[in-house]
């Protein structure tokens, strides 16, 4: 334990701080598993892994580096589209079809389109300088633009009245987790690139705007992702229930074990995540991030290539959001890209730092168990109060409680509001601190 | 002539009512901004809950029988205004005072404002529900007024409704009160006074306490009416404002964070830039069909963008504007 390590006195607080809080979640988990059954704990552990595997990713960004990046539900979905298109079946509708002919010709289009573009931002070899070379790219940006929805309008409405959608590569979901990562490490560069210059705030929001760009995209690419049809049943890395039924195994037993050989995958996942993060934190890769997060412009006077590092965080950080999103996708077995929202997949993510301590990795990786956990029993246990406080009310004559389930369900969203404000009270620096080493 | 029509609805008057429902929110978030320098990102869900405090009232109203030739919630809205005002203070004082007096950085507080917003939707949808409500109580209903252009050569009629029309007069009347306010009065030259350098005008004597009450007061206000708006233009649902924060912010980023006259400019722009990307052109173009050769008439639908990526608009400005001038047009503040 890096806690440990940090404070020479042994048997003291930070580790012991630290031990109890991971035992009273272990008897959270257990008390959990005794309520809701053993396979139904198994779920929860197995999606709040995943999750941890992403607050990990956040707390490189914002705990090593002091990163904004509030585009984690974008990240979330570039992944699962990502497993998607590589593990999911392969749909020869598709191959057989007029489609890949078109799509390569979209794609001409759009190289052609962003030839343009480059082209127009070399204008000034040619002496076209200053306001012209500005209206100069913008007119490149716009043709193509034109030119590129010329191509993928009509491809994109042939796919989906022919064969619905593009279907996968018929891949191992490990390799799509992999290629999760890799989009997403793309397309955090290219969000990097742009927002990285602003400052916290700005960027907070920038980053937002940007997720919900690539939101708008996903959901709307039906002839790529499928959109609002969702794309299900998704093929799992270890054997399925069904698969295990099928060998004689009984249902319930059958849902156990399935679960628990996706959750040693995700866990050997997460540990070899969590070996490297923490290495690089103690490294002097880890040193120079937090002294440029603790004061980048001293950083940057003494020759620290400031927005450079930042980048390399960024992308560090979203490949772990990428994996870990391709995991939830695998895990339910069906891609939504109706049901990422920013509460669910950006803010609660940013509990589990805040709460469990950013900077520290021990300490989000409680964090990501306990919010999962809370965000799981918070309906359970509303729904109990309430059917109690409903009976109550219709015993004294003012009638029961209406839609219970509904609103129960809404408790989820409250109690998170509830803890982020407690811990930023109580609490700031999260439940295990980061540990600052002096000398 | 028709399509002159067209275009009017379709853009001109569907832009100025989202440009003042933008323009109202940005407002707020941009004073907040500039005085206690942090992103309130639970500002939409102060605007849902001025909405659903006007429709409380607006129900208790109509079940005790009264009729008013308005809608309902709009005569309840200077009483909803108070007391989401009086709301935004005890949010203030519960969750964001604690952490400045311990001099906490403005992260910890956009944090904390989305624990606020968290808490507030949680609430409305644990009172009222997660469904859509109509904010007309006890039958009213959404008077829609006709211009006939025929006079003009036009077939179809000029829509506008009731709310609409409310709508532009209401906030037509806070921005210039909001400008009387900010320029005539002392608290709001000590209001610019402390956005534009809060230490300065700390040491000059300026009651900065008071400054902040009357920013969460002004910005609460304004929420309740931007909310209360849209919920009579569209529908009262829990997550109604926390749909359009992230384009408010767009607006408030746009003008510049910090400038409430900013916020003006950013939200009709982003309003109007909304509404331009999604309009179908065919609609006023088609009679070039008639000067065109064969073979290239006008495709049935030339939208700018597809209708699902209106909001994908907002942030595209955003982004650019954050490339080019990277505290907005108008030079805002940053943290």
């Amino acid at each position: 334990m890096s806690a440990a390590s940090a404070s020479n006195a042994g048997w003291d607080s930070p580790l012991r701080r630290g031990l109890l809080l991971f035992a009273a979640m272990f008897v959270i988990v257990v008390v959990v598993g005794l309520v809701q059954g053993t396979a139904s704990m198994l779920l929860i552990l197995t999606q709040a892994t995943a999750f941890a595997l992403i607050a990990l990713g956040l707390n490189i960004q914002w705990g090593y580096g002091g990163l904004f990046n509030f585009a984690i539900m974008g990240f979330l979905m570039v992944g699962g589209a990502s497993t998607v298109f590589l593990s999911y079946p392969v749909n020869m509708a598709f191959w057989e079809s007029e489609g890949p002919m078109m799509l390569g010709r979209a794609l001409a289009a759009f190289v052609v389109g962003v030839a343009l573009v480059m082209l127009a931002r070399r204008a000034d070899r040619i002496g076209i300088r200053g306001k012209w070379k500005t209206t100069l790219v913008a007119l490149a940006w716009f043709a193509g633009y034109i030119i590129y929805r010329t191509q993928i309008d009509p491809a994109a409405a042939y796919i989906e009245s022919t064969a619905g959608f593009v279907g996968g590569l018929g891949l191992h979901p490990v390799l799509g987790w992999g290629f999760g990562g890799l989009v997403s490490a793309v397309i955090a560069f290219y969000i990097g690139k742009i927002s990285l210059g602003l400052r916290t705030d700005y960027l907070a929001i920038a980053t937002i705007g940007m997720s919900e760009i690539l939101r708008a995209l996903i959901k709307n690419m039906d002839w790529l992702t499928r959109g609002t049809m969702t794309v299900s049943p998704m093929p799992w890395p270890t054997p399925l229930p069904q698969h295990l039924q099928a060998a004689g195994m009984s249902i319930t037993e059958s849902f156990i074990f399935a679960r628990l050989g996706f959750l040693a995958l995700v866990i050997i996942i997460l540990i070899g995540a969590f070996v490297l993060v923490q290495r690089a934190y103690g490294g002097p890769w880890g040193r120079m991030m937090r002294a440029i997060r603790d004061n980048h412009i001293s950083a940057a006077s003494m020759g620290k290539d400031v927005t450079g590092r930042q980048l390399e965080l960024f992308i560090f950080g979203s490949i772990l959001m990428g994996i870990g999103g391709a995991m939830l996708a695998t895990f339910t077995q069906i891609f939504d890209p109706s049901g990422y929202q920013p509460i669910n997949h950006t803010f609660m993510v940013w509990v589990m730092v805040i709460v469990g301590g950013a900077g520290n990795n021990w300490g989000v990786v409680l964090g990501a168990f306990l919010i999962y956990i809370v965000w799981i029993i918070s309906d359970p246990l509303a729904q109990l109060i309430f059917i109690n406080l409903s009976q109550l009310t219709s015993s004294l004559g003012w009638g029961a409680i209406p839609e219970i389930d509904s609103r129960a369900l809404q408790m989820r969203v409250f109690v998170l509001g509830v803890v982020i404000s407690i811990a930023l009270r109580y609490a700031p620096r999260g439940l295990i601190p980061e540990v600052v080493r002096r000398g | 002539m028709d399509e002159l029509i067209f275009f009017i609805n379709r853009v001109l008057i569907s832009g100025t009512v989202l440009g003042s429902i933008y323009a109202l929110g940005a407002i707020g978030i941009t004073l907040i901004f500039g005085i206690l320098r942090f992103a309130h990102f639970a500002h939409g869900d102060m605007m849902t809950m001025g909405a659903f405090i006007a429709f409380v009232l607006a129900s208790a109203l109509a079940a005790l029988g009264i009729v008013l030739p308005l809608p309902m919630a709009f005569a309840v809205l200077p009483v909803a205004m108070v007391l989401t005002a009086f709301l935004a203070l005890g949010i203030d004082k519960g969750f964001y005072a604690p952490l400045r007096a311990r001099g906490a950085r403005p992260v910890t507080l956009l944090i904390a404002s989305i624990g606020v917003t968290l808490m507030i939707q949680g609430l409305i949808r644990l009172l009222f529900g997660s469904g859509t409500k109509s904010i007309f109580v006890a039958g009213e209903s959404k008077d829609i007024f006709r211009f006939d252009m025929s006079w003009a050569g036009g077939m179809r009629p000029i829509n506008i409704t009731e709310p609409q029309i409310i709508m532009f007069a209401v906030t037509a009347l806070l921005v210039v009160a909001l400008h009387l306010f900010l320029t005539r009065s002392r608290l709001g030259k000590a209001m610019r006074a402390m956005a534009d350098n809060a230490d300065l005008a700390q040491v000059s004597g300026i009651n900065t306490a008071l400054v902040v009450r009357v920013t969460w007061i002004i910005a609460g206000s304004l929420a309740c009416v931007a909310g209360t708006m849209l919920a009579l233009d569209v529908a009262l649902m829990p997550d109604l404002a926390f749909n359009i924060v992230l384009p408010i912010f767009a607006a408030a980023i746009v003008g510049g964070l910090g400038h409430a006259y900013g916020a003006i400019v950013g939200g009709f722009l982003i309003a109007f830039a909304e509404t331009l990307a999604v309009f179908n052109w065919t609609a006023v173009l088609r009679p070039l069909n008639a000067v065109l050769p064969e073979g290239m008439a006008l495709p049935a639908n030339l939208a700018l963008v597809p209708t699902e990526y209106k909001l994908t608009v907002a942030f595209v400005i955003l982004v650019i504007t954050l490339l080019l001038r990277p505290t907005g047009i108008f030079k805002g503040a940053s943290t």
